[in-house]
């Protein structure tokens, strides 16, 4: 999944935010819906979309949804 | 010494005996004197099982339940039993919106179709004798209790406890019990794998709700099956036994 799309499935995965808050620059953790039934909306679409298993560990350690795009591409 | 929760003389199956609460079970149920017959997949983590149990006469017999012709083998092999306890299961994290037939269809597999056809296949094979116990590891999730992302995981918890209530009915003929233990968070291997999804300090907060402030041990389960599987629970059929350190209390 190439990184627009997959800011694209990230921001599908938010209920509240506008969707111009999102780009591959956005901290995510700093969203105000953020939160562990959103970090487990992530996670499962990773896991569903892109056949990838990324762990809370892993949403911790990065800051930008590009980041976590290519954190994503080091997985197996 | 007068015991009544002694297992002496009983031949108790566990399935899932290669880690966490079924390999606790084996190991308390050696100890009350019981010969144990231990199932999983993984023959390597069995013996290690098997190393930490007491007495002999234990007997080994690896395979997928899920399996038919895996199954089949393990039937053919399978002594008379006193009791049975169905420990085997997976846990696995998935938000609502995600539940696809594939997840639920997995997640049914090792924790709902595995037991119930073990049962029906022992049964068939006369290989439960009269008098015995079954016990089902359930969980508060599912019927007590739920945590974001549990809703596959409690469904399959909830459906043990279905089928638990009609099985004591009919097996109570045989004199047979079935009854199912639910625990909340046990230290086992499955909440290890769990830990990626939850950071440590989400599991310590979680243990702070807990009010004996602790999460149970494979142990706390094991010697409620103990009292399950005896003769100091005879009168006792259908029951929930509910094990979670009074975190459903608040």
């Amino acid at each position: 999944m190439k990184l627009n799309e997959f800011v694209k499935a990230f921001t599908a995965e938010f209920e509240e935010t506008d969707e111009s808050v999102f780009s591959p620059a956005t901290d995510y953790k700093s969203l105000e819906e953020w939160g562990s039934l959103t970090a487990l909306s992530i996670i499962s679409m990773i896991d569903n979309e892109m056949d990838k298993t990324i762990t809370g560990a892993d949403l911790r350690a990065c800051t930008t949804i590009e980041e976590l795009h290519n954190l994503i591409q080091t997985k197996e | 010494m007068y015991n009544p929760f002694s297992l002496e003389g009983k031949t108790i199956l566990v399935t899932g005996a290669s880690s966490g609460i079924g390999r606790g079970t084996a190991i308390e149920c050696s100890k009350m004197g019981a010969k144990v017959v231990l199932t999983a997949r993984n023959v390597e983590r069995l013996n290690e099982t098997l190393k930490l149990m007491e007495g002999e006469g234990h007997v080994i017999l690896d395979g997928n339940l899920t399996v038919e012709a895996e199954l089949n083998s393990i039937l053919e092999r399978m002594p008379a039993l006193n009791g049975v306890v169905h420990c085997a299961g997976v846990s696995q994290i998935k938000l609502v919106k995600f539940l696809d037939k594939g997840f639920i269809q997995g997640v049914f597999d090792v924790n709902v179709f595995a037991p119930l056809t073990l049962n029906t296949a022992l049964l068939k094979k006369k290989k439960i004798k009269k008098n015995s116990s079954i016990v089902f590891i359930s969980s508060i999730s599912g019927v007590y209790a739920s945590q974001v992302g549990e809703a596959g995981y409690g469904a399959t918890k909830a459906a043990l406890v279905g089928y638990a209530k009609s099985a004591a009915i009919e097996l109570a003929v045989q004199g047979t019990r079935v009854n199912c233990i639910h625990p909340g968070v046990v230290e086992t291997p499955l909440l290890n794998v769990s830990n990626g999804t939850f950071s440590e300090e989400d599991l310590e907060n979680l243990k702070k709700k807990y009010p004996l402030k602790r999460f149970g041990q494979p142990v706390d389960v094991a010697r409620c099956v103990v009292y399950l599987l005896s003769d100091a629970s005879s009168w006792m059929t259908g029951s929930n036994l509910l094990l979670d350190g009074g975190f459903t209390l608040s």
